[in-house]
């Protein structure tokens, strides 16, 4: 929120610095995002008081004496049609920095440095200066907007700081509020909050009024839907005189970024400045009816708003209507059909509460924001209603724009505006704290805000204003209210004051990873060992992603959870598989042009149990490979699946699978002990050549809970055998279609002894036959109860080639 | 010296003869042959010179024997100074052959890591476990109850609103903070309570600086007189782990619906040591997470007496934190999966 320096200064007395006064803020709880001097940007600029003007033949310039009292006098050739003997006008020293303006004068261009200079051969030290070239517009400084020299006031004296004297030294803070505190969204607000900071009385803007016995006969209000407007007060002005502001007003407005209007249109924006409190003002010679309701909307019913924008409606929407059609959306912006206008005559003023939700919905919807939408969406607290209208009606007054009349109609849910009792124990608002603080400090503070402390002992007596709904918000048979009174308490006497303890009354505990989340991690490491990296992927996906995997209609993958409101389409569907996001980084890399890698990640995946969802979904973690380049295989694919397993201590079986988005003959489920884990494989050259990847991919999938069966298994030591084991190589003659799987199993079932098989080579054409391979083995074969001699071995080696020969017609190659 | 003439020619003709041939020798095979030929075996030459000793007298026999091996000897010892000769120059000559380019770029080793993310995980867990925080990883997919209502978020919160919390249902929505997993928590265990819950969440924000999905780490702790004091304590501690040991905390006020107090934590400048610089924008202080003592209301809901027991929370946000850490200047790389992205960061 913007707040000019001097417009606080009206309510509380700053006797501290900017700076100081920014520390102060922010150790109370009201982060200044940015503050600066009005005139950051110029410097060294005096009044100049022109002794003597003389024009220079042929040219529309002047030389001018110029007085500048302590600063001299000094010689300056200027170019402005209004200069002349006996004015006083800005004055830019050698030195100063001013804007710089383009050719019309008054498009600003960037920052100048005067120099001293020479023009048509006179010496010019110095320049006199436009309103423009100071930052100024018409409503900072009642002037500033000729295209011309700044008319300083006869009393300014020559040598006189001019941005002192034209309020450039004023400051502005830009201040971020928490969302408890919409009772600082303005000036006083803010005012109130400062003068607690630094022990001063708070000035309250005048409130007063007189009324005229003026009444507006018959007019009613009345309120249909109270739960989405709790309070609405409306007033009657007449003998409404429209007319520009005050300069003072309109300066005000200028330094918050609000364009001065009229009278009575600055003052509901000066209102809403000041006091927080939205207002509107209806002309009152185009409501009908003579009433005003507050009511839903009806389905399709339309208005057009003051920035002649049309918008339909439903019931979700309030609106003002006046007997017979919406005058305004509430809270939000008021219909063109009621604006005021060079010729009203007569105003309906509004200050109401809309219930915030309702308005934040409705401007939402709409997608149309206002200063006093973003207001109430923050929240408006009732006090600021009454308010609000009572310096509005004061502001009429003191501009002389209208009369106040005796019609006056407030609608009223029954909130009371008297400050709440509270009692807490001064005790346990310092256990909150963690420390003392003194008694005589909690009452200051309570007293700077307006809590009326009583202290009787442990016993603190406050009474809450109504302005802090934050601290009243709490209903009956509601928990104590100390931790917000610390709170209170902290904020103002220093969060610096909070000695660091370490939980001295404390429990032990014992802490670290389960043994599940160990398992993941040890999980990951081991495949960082094996060159993967592991990556992070949003937990959405999009239909395109399934459709990338090829996934049938049917398919599980497709029952996936939807977003209600997504951001846009990729990120529509909660994952199922974490395959397509894999696919999709591995695309990604390869068109910058990394053609090599392995990621992986470890995320969950949702299964619902119904769609829509009508209880908890299925959170499933699950660990996908991606690796890619040339050197990649199934089999060194297989080898990452076979580390995994050896790291678990445990054996993968894999059977082959069709997975509509792998290679048909190179995927294949990964089993353990009966259960399936998941399936790996390469990448389908279809989706391969779809995402423009230049190399091979293979993907793996498992499932980390069922794989987390075996995370705990601890591995037991087995002797070592006291016999050595023995090897020998064989190569067998067998039909293409043979699988190593096929061989493997039937040579172990030929002999129990048997441990490790090693495929060595694997040979076709030369001497073998057409449509067979060679496969050539290294069988070991590990003794138990005796050593083996090489009798032994060779009976085992003969029933091997039995068995093979029986079973997938082999023969050993001779 | 004996005194054969003959012999004794012979004699002298043999050494001159391997004396040339020793010089002459090129490597170590020639040397070995030179052996062969002259030293060992029956039918060496120094083998063949004793046999003439058959022709000898007897007498002379003895000088003459004495002659050879002295000759013998001889030639063994000029053979084993060039043998030692050889195989040093031998060794320096594969040395020499073996002369490689040593700045010929090496094949990359294939080391992966783990994501930024996780390594500050594994980091905070590190600090905070040793203080007695469990691990605790809560649901994705919350209800409206647990992620808000419990966590004393009233109906029409800003938070709430559909902007900001990504909605499966009218009941079920992503997670919006970690603390949804606190009450999850709260109501099955009793204090005393510490626990650490990281973990992904999710807002409706996608922009240069806003990622729809992030980690978060929430810490949490109820026991008896727990205080703002003790938030503060615990933090320093953290921040000394995490950023060095001459790190401070600041406290300033905040807002969270489900503490009260709530204070914003601030740690000094890592990389100035707090008289400003680029990374804090000359403030001397880097923002790092958002902290406060658990609302009365957020405990009483779980079934824990407010009375009895008070806690403090703090919720860390992860990807922040990396970024911080590893000087990452751009959120949406940490879920870009770029491999020189990934390749660059290492576990310390």
């Amino acid at each position: 929120m913007i707040v000019p320096l001097s417009w606080l200064k009206e309510y509380v007395e700053i006797d501290v610095t900017p700076q100081e006064l920014e520390k102060k803020l922010f150790d109370a709880g009201f982060e200044v995002e940015e503050m600066y001097e009005l005139g950051k940007d110029v410097s060294s600029i005096v009044v100049g008081y022109v002794e003597a003007c003389e024009p220079v033949p042929d040219t529309h310039l002047h030389v001018c004496q110029v007085n500048a009292g302590e600063h001299g006098t000094m010689q300056v050739c200027c170019g402005a049609d209004n200069v002349h003997a006996g004015g006083r006008f800005p004055l830019a020293l050698v030195g100063a920095t001013v804007y710089a303006t383009a050719k019309d004068h008054k498009t600003v261009e960037g920052i100048a440095t005067i120099k001293k200079g020479k023009l048509r051969g006179y010496e010019s030290e110095g320049m006199l200066c436009s309103g423009v070239e100071l930052g100024l517009t018409e409503d900072l400084y009642p002037g500033a907007g000729y295209n011309g020299l700044l008319v300083l006031p006869e009393d300014a004296q020559p040598g006189e700081d001019v941005k002192k004297l034209t309020g450039l030294d004023d400051w502005i803070f830009d201040i971020s509020l928490t969302a408890n505190r919409p009772d600082c969204q303005s000036i006083l607000g803010i005012a109130r909050e400062v003068a607690a900071m630094l022990g001063k009385e708070l000035r309250m803007p005048a409130l007063d009024y007189n009324q005229t016995g003026v009444v507006k006969e018959g007019f009613r209000v009345s309120v249909e839907a109270p739960d989405l407007c709790p309070r609405y007060i409306a007033h009657y002005v007449h003998d409404v005189e429209i007319a520009p502001s005050p300069a003072w007003m309109r300066r005000r407005l200028a330094l918050v970024g609000i364009n001065a209007i009229s009278n009575m249109v600055d003052i509901t924006n000066y209102v809403l400045r000041e006091i927080g409190q939205p207002m509107h003002a209806f002309d009152c010679s185009y409501l009908e009816g003579n009433e005003i309701r507050v009511r839903r909307a009806l389905e399709g019913e339309r208005i057009v708003t003051l920035d002649e924008q049309e918008y339909e409606m439903n019931p979700s929407n309030l609106v003002i209507c006046d007997g017979v059609k919406p005058v305004a959306l509430a809270g939000i912006m008021g219909g063109l059909n009621s604006e005021i206008r060079d010729t009203t005559q007569a105003v309906l003023f509004e200050a109401a509460k809309f219930a915030r939700d309702s308005v934040r919905k409705t401007a939402r919807s709409l997608g149309k924001a206002s200063d006093s939408s973003s207001r109430f969406e923050k929240g408006v607290d009732e006090y600021s209603t009454v308010l609000g209208m009572k310096r509005a009606l004061h502001l009429v007054q003191e501009l002389g724009c209208g009369k106040v009349s005796a019609t006056h109609l407030d609608v009223n849910t029954g909130n009371s505006l008297d400050p709440k009792p509270m009692k807490v124990s001064i005790r346990k608002v310092n256990g909150v704290l963690g420390i003392t603080v003194p008694d005589e400090e909690i009452y200051r503070i309570m007293e700077n805000l307006d809590f009326h402390p009583v202290i009787e002992g442990d016993e603190l007596s406050l009474e809450i204003p109504a302005y802090r709904e934050d601290l009243l918000s709490a209903g009956e048979g509601d928990v104590e209210r100390y931790p917000d009174i610390a709170e209170e308490v902290i904020r103002m006497y220093g969060y610096d004051h909070i000695v660091p303890t370490f939980m001295p009354t404390a429990q032990v505990t014992t802490g670290g990873f389960n043994g599940y989340q160990k398992g993941v991690l040890a999980l990951k490491r081991t495949l960082c060992s094996m060159g993967a990296y592991e990556c992070m992927h949003y937990s959405f996906f999009s239909r395109a992603d399934l459709d990338l995997l090829r996934l049938p209609e049917d398919a599980g993958e497709r029952q996936a959870i939807e977003i209600l409101n997504p951001i846009n389409q990729d990120y529509l569907l909660m994952r199922t598989t974490l395959a397509a996001s894999m696919l999709n980084a591995i695309a990604r890399n390869e068109k910058q042009g990394t053609l090599e890698g392995r990621l992986f990640e470890v995320a969950k995946v949702f299964e619902p149990k119904s769609l829509p969802l009508t209880e908890y979904p299925e959170e499933r973690n699950r660990l996908c490979i991606g690796c890619f380049g040339v050197q990649e295989s199934f089999y060194t694919m297989k080898a990452v699946a076979n580390t995994i397993a050896d790291s678990l201590g445990i054996r993968f079986t894999y059977t082959p699978v069709r997975k509509p988005f792998l290679h048909p003959y190179q995927a294949v489920t990964v089993s353990c002990e009966g259960e399936e884990l998941g399936y790996f494989g390469k990448v389908a050259y279809d989706i391969q050549e779809e995402l423009n990847m230049r190399t091979s991919a293979f993907l793996m999938e498992l499932d980390m809970e069922k794989l987390s069966a075996w995370f705990e298994t601890r591995r037991t030591f087995t002797p070592l055998s006291k016999y050595a084991s023995e090897k020998r190589d064989l190569a067998f003659v067998m039909d293409k279609g043979i699988t190593f799987g096929q061989v493997e199993a039937c040579i172990r079932k030929a002999n129990k002894y048997v441990g490790q098989i090693d495929l060595f080579d694997v040979y076709e054409g030369g001497q073998i036959p057409e449509g067979k391979k060679s496969m050539a083995y290294t069988v070991t074969f590990e003794p138990k109860e005796e050593a083996f001699d090489s009798e032994m071995i060779q009976k085992f080696v003969d029933k091997i080639c039995r068995v093979l020969k029986n079973e997938l017609d082999i023969d050993l190659r001779s | 010296m004996w005194e054969n003439g003959v012999l004794s020619e012979k004699l002298a003709a043999l050494k001159g003869k391997m004396e040339e041939e020793l010089g002459a020798l090129a490597n170590s095979r020639e040397l070995y042959e030179f052996k062969n030929v002259y030293l060992e075996g029956k039918k060496s030459r120094i083998s063949e010179l004793m046999k003439e000793m058959r022709s000898l007298a007897p007498e002379e026999r003895a000088g003459f024997g004495k002659s050879v091996n002295e000759l013998k000897e001889w030639a063994f010892g000029r053979f084993q100074a060039m043998e030692e000769k050889m195989k040093r120059l031998e060794l320096e000559r594969r040395y020499e052959r073996e002369k490689i380019d040593l700045s010929i770029p090496a094949a990359p080793a294939r080391i992966g890591n783990l994501h930024p993310v996780t390594l500050v995980i594994n980091q905070l867990v590190d600090i905070f476990s040793g203080m007695g925080f469990e691990i605790y990883e809560g649901r994705e997919i919350e209800t409206d109850y647990y992620n808000f209502t419990a966590l004393n978020t009233p109906a029409d919160h800003p938070a709430r609103d559909m902007q900001d919390t990504f909605y499966l249902s009218p009941e079920f929505l992503l997670r919006t903070q970690t603390s949804a997993g606190q009450i999850h928590v709260m109501e099955k265990k009793k204090p005393p309570i510490k626990i650490l819950s990281p973990g992904r969440v999710f807002r409706s924000d996608d922009d240069a600086t806003h990622s729809p999905m992030f980690g978060q780490m929430e810490g949490l702790v109820v026991d008896r007189g727990i205080t703002l004091g003790d938030l503060k304590g615990m933090l320093d501690v953290f921040v000394q782990k995490v950023y060095g040991e001459g790190t401070t905390t600041r406290l300033r006020p905040s807002y969270f619906p489900f503490t009260e107090p709530s204070v914003e934590v601030d740690c000094s400048c890592f990389a100035c040591g707090g008289t400003g610089c680029s990374l804090c924008k000359g403030t001397g202080w880097i923002e790092i997470l958002g902290a406060g003592v658990v609302n009365k209301k957020v405990l009483e809901n779980c079934g824990i007496d407010s009375e009895e027991y008070s806690g403090f929370a703090f919720g860390i946000g992860l990807e922040r934190t990396a970024m911080l850490k590893y000087g990452i200047n751009n959120i949406k790389l940490l879920f870009g999966s770029d491999l020189r992205v990934l390749g660059q960061i290492n576990e310390k």
